[in-house]
């Protein structure tokens, strides 16, 4: 039965564009990106200073702005602060809020194309198990080396050999945005940079006293577990989200496989769940590591 | 098998931590909330936070175990 299940840990390309690989996260994650500046833009538009009462839209986008500016607001504790936090921190929690759960509507990841394997002659010549180099091979007429290979391969493992030879990997055309390491890495880089520039917008040049102190040996140390672990926030932004997103959709795929009938329902909630929280701590997170790095190191 | 191996290995070892931390977060944030029902609200949205983090220690792990499973 596991073999029927499909799970794959990287995104599987959809089409090229030159040699820029176009994957299905990243249509995902393209969507998701259109709908909110859709969304955004229409809101714009619904604003008119003539009318004497408010939209239901321009209701709704007040509300949600209105609880984002105080929740900055908590944490920064300054007017000025919120105003430039605001934007990243609510673009980074709605864009990842409604990447994870794009991922959970019916459709997404179920919906695609088989792709029948057809690599490279090494790609080929791998997915057969076979061991000798392709130098060798191709030295010889091709067709006729393969035939050979995969005869002498056909006495070691018979079937597996058949299965092989008719191949085809099933590609879904959608597949929820932050269960691509690529995009949460993207993600994690973006806010840990900007994070660096907020310090120095800040701070000037004295921020990178934070990392290089010369003062005393302690400090000099300090500065360099520092500077690590600038680097280690990257990962963890990127394996974390991506680590829980993926996570859950293996388990969707699993507990469906085992059970396919009302018993995924709790999980199905568990990951609503799940995904507004790691939106929450994404977002969150970003905005305290730039709430931090607003603030002089000879302060605190 | 010796991946299989592995993989059992990479997830028992690397859940114990996670386990304990969340069990005294969940703990002490219920102390918390016993002690001063009032600020139940803020303890429970920083517990939550703080699982996460925890959570996030197991989830390394089970990231290695996806990767050594289907790659």
């Amino acid at each position: 039965m596991a073999a029927n299940l499909h799970i794959s840990i990287s995104a599987e390309t959809i089409t090229k564009f030159g040699s820029l690989n176009y994957s299905n996260s990243l249509l995902t994650s393209t969507i998701v990106t259109v709908l909110m500046v859709a969304f955004f833009v229409l809101v714009n538009r619904s604003l008119d200073a003539k009318k004497k009462k408010p939209g239901a839209l321009q209701n709704l986008a007040e509300f949600v702005i209105e609880g984002f500016n105080s929740m900055v607001q908590g944490v920064t504790g300054d007017e000025k602060k919120t105003r430039f936090f605001m934007p990243f921190f609510m673009s980074f929690f709605l864009f990842v809020l409604f990447n994870n759960w794009f991922g959970l509507l019916p459709g997404v990841g179920t919906v695609g194309f088989k792709e029948t394997i057809s690599g490279t002659e090494h790609a080929v010549l791998l997915e057969n198990k076979v061991t000798v180099p392709v130098s060798e091979v191709q030295a010889s007429t091709e067709e006729v080396a393969y035939e050979e290979e995969a005869a002498e391969h056909n006495e070691e493992a018979g079937e597996e050999h058949v299965e092989a030879e008719s191949r085809s990997v099933f590609v879904p055309y959608l597949r929820a945005g932050t269960a691509d390491l690529n995009t949460t890495l993207a993600l994690g880089l973006f806010s840990q940079v900007m994070a660096q520039i907020v310090g120095i917008k800040y701070l000037g040049l004295s921020y990178f006293k934070k990392f290089f102190n010369f003062k005393d040996p302690i400090m000099f140390f300090v500065g360099i577990l520092e500077l690590v672990s600038e680097f280690s926030k990257i990962l963890s932004y990127a394996f974390r989200l991506f680590g829980n997103i993926f996570a859950g959709e293996v388990l969707l795929v699993v507990i469906s496989a085992l059970i396919p009938l009302v018993v995924p329902m709790p999980f199905y909630g568990l990951e609503l769940f799940v995904g507004f929280i790691q939106a929450l701590v994404f977002a969150l997170l970003s905005l305290v590591f730039f709430n931090v790095a607003t603030i002089s190191h000879d302060d605190h | 098998m010796y991946t299989e191996i592995a993989i059992g290995m990479v997830m028992s070892i690397g859940m114990i931590g996670p386990a304990i931390g969340l069990g005294l977060l969940v703990g002490k944030g219920l102390e918390a909330i016993g002690r001063n029902p009032e600020a139940a609200g803020k303890i429970q949205t920083n517990m939550i936070l703080g699982m996460a983090f925890t959570e996030a220690i197991a989830i390394y792990a089970l990231v290695v175990a996806l990767i050594l499973k289907f790659v």
